[in-house]
């Protein structure tokens, strides 16, 4: 097991290289469109359930409500692509931002709470955002939805196909990871760390806690707006049922049983997840006992997740730990 | 350097402090006494605005601090290190020492290096246990990680909630002694004790405190000395 780890961490350059051209060339193995279409929705739910593991994993905090905020960057880009024809590279960040705003406002009379009162908000701010996507039917269409959402082009060329969307969320799940590995070790991602562990000790050292609360909202609603962005004109036809509490549930359980406060944990858990949703499919409904089974399973043999803990070898030890006498890398905003 | 006058906090319709004033100079060791209850760490959350304050003003180092935020007084060089150590048990001694620092964002590297071997050559035992996670710790290590944690912020003071809470006695004077290496590295520290005969051995000056008020104040060996701190609070 040591040597095993030992063995990632020397050589993890390179097998983070495999790993990517491995992933650049899966698709193009002759799979069928629906196994493709499975691979995207893996992919998608890597940045989606990563963000969420930001409020979660990093900050402590548990938040139910992830679907509303794919839902607010879903709508965003359907509603601005089909009506005022903006293109989709500029749709991508305006999902973000909007639901970053949305993250603010749902973020602001929670900063106060935390536990299972900041849970329920959460829930009810995700179900307040589908039920207005429900009923708002003059901008989202109510219950028919929005349809015909146009395709992302880059000049002449169309992301027409379940293919060629696989490598915009190959690359939004890279530079998903990327960014948040860099941030978590920057002087905000340490707050977050710091909240988690003990609040009153993170204000005790001078550390705002709820403006990083603040920004750990914003920041991981961005991600989930930018999710939202994607997967709209992927499936070219969005309606509010998609978004309900049940995906909330979903993004949650890959994040809980991925491991939470790691970033590779949510990448594990969606793959696992998705993956037995595809396995277990002949047994047709039975499948969502088996995931309650799971996460019985998962909370007595291994409560931090599958890669959650610092131990884990899958999580690949801990980014910043002290090489004697001096500070390895990521300190951070200061120079 | 300190100095609280009539300082008053109520919880709801509980009156937690009244009237308290109080001053630590510079490079003391100000101890408050006191039985459980009686408003020692209220004093403090409220110096470090952790807690609401319903009348009264405090200064420290010549700025009023009475309506500042909980960081702003930290940057001004007041650490305080709370009540039941509250280390981060998960986040490894190192990492932790670094959290210290993340409230003054002017710290550059360099500085940053100095004040960990600063600290590990104050509390050797941490340096020994670098990249455990707290967690793992003692409880006397605990403590000693909580303190040093306080002292990466390079405050001018430091105010400490019992440190000698559930330890063992041996540690207990360990710490003890490190409280008078602190002071002796030129800082001012305000400590906070329910063992009251050591912390008046130590201290220079102590307050004794009692239903929300200050019941006596004097210099340590007169506290010792005296024979109602010696009933109530030194079980003589």
């Amino acid at each position: 097991m040591k040597n095993l780890k030992e063995l990632s961490t020397k050589y993890r350059g390179y097998l983070l290289l495999v790993l990517l051209a491995l992933l650049v060339a899966a698709p193009l193995l002759g799979f069928k469109n629906s196994t493709i279409r499975i691979f995207c929705r893996i992919l998608m739910c890597c940045t989606l359930a990563g963000s969420l593991n930001i409020i979660n994993g990093y900050s402590g905090q548990m938040s139910l409500g992830h679907a509303g905020f794919f839902c607010v960057g879903a709508y965003t880009a359907a509603i601005l692509s089909t009506r005022f024809g903006v293109s989709f590279w500029l749709v991508l960040p305006l999902a973000g931002i909007f639901a970053a705003i949305v993250g603010m406002i749902v973020a602001i009379p929670t900063l106060r709470m935390k536990g299972i009162y900041l849970s329920i908000i959460t829930l009810g701010a995700s179900e307040v955002i589908r039920i207005i996507a429900l009923n708002w039917q003059s901008l989202t269409g109510g219950s028919f939805g929005i349809k015909d959402i146009p395709r992302p082009a880059f000049f002449a060329f169309t992301f027409d196909s379940p293919l060629k969307f696989y490598y915009i969320f190959l690359a939004l799940a890279i530079v998903f990871l990327f960014v948040s590995g860099r941030v978590i070790h920057s002087r905000i991602g340490r707050s977050w760390i710091s909240i988690r562990e003990n609040e009153l000790a993170a204000k005790s050292l001078g550390i705002r806690t709820s403006s990083a609360k603040l920004v750990n909202f914003m920041y991981s609603a961005f991600w989930a707006g930018i999710c939202g962005a994607v997967y709209a004109p992927y499936v070219q036809y969005i309606d509010s049922a998609v978004f309900s509490l049940d995906e909330g549930f979903n993004i949650l359980s890959m994040v809980i049983i991925g491991g939470q406060g790691t970033l590779v944990g949510p990448v594990i858990g969606a793959v696992v997840v998705n993956g037995l949703t595809e396995v277990l499919r002949p047994i047709g409904e039975w499948r969502f006992v088996m995931y309650g089974v799971l996460i019985i399973a998962m909370m007595w043999v291994r409560p931090q997740g599958l890669a959650g803990a610092s131990d884990s070898v899958l999580a690949g030890g801990r980014g910043w730990k002290m090489k004697k006498g001096k500070i390895s890398s990521l300190m951070g905003g200061s120079k | 350097m300190l100095k609280i006058d009539n300082l008053s906090v109520r919880y709801g319709h509980v009156e937690a402090l009244r009237d308290i004033s109080l001053e630590v100079k510079e490079h003391e060791i100000v101890t408050l006494i006191g039985s459980n209850g009686a408003g020692k760490t209220t004093t403090l959350m409220a110096i470090s605005s952790l807690a609401a304050k319903d009348g009264g003003r405090i200064e420290f180092a010549g700025t009023d601090i009475t309506n500042l935020s909980p960081e702003k007084v930290v940057h001004l060089g007041l650490a305080h290190v709370p009540e039941g150590r509250r280390i981060f048990p998960s986040l490894t001694v190192y990492e932790n020492l670094l959290m210290g620092t993340l409230g003054n964002k002017k710290l550059t590297k360099a500085q940053i290096t100095e004040l960990v071997d600063t600290q590990f050559a104050l509390f050797p035992r941490l340096s020994e246990r670098c990249s455990q996670v707290g967690g793992s710790l003692s409880g006397g290590e605990q403590q000693m990680l909580a303190v040093a944690r306080g002292l990466m912020m390079n405050p001018q003071m430091v105010m400490l909630d019992e440190p000698s809470l559930g330890l063992a006695p041996i540690i207990v004077e360990e710490i003890f002694e490190l409280i008078l290496k602190i002071r002796a590295m030129g800082k001012t520290v305000l400590l906070i004790e329910q063992n009251a005969s050591m912390a008046l051995s130590i201290a220079d000056r102590g307050y004794v405190i009692a239903n929300g008020r200050v019941l006596l104040s004097g210099t340590g060996d007169d506290l010792l000395n005296n024979e109602d701190v010696k009933k109530a609070y030194l079980g003589v």
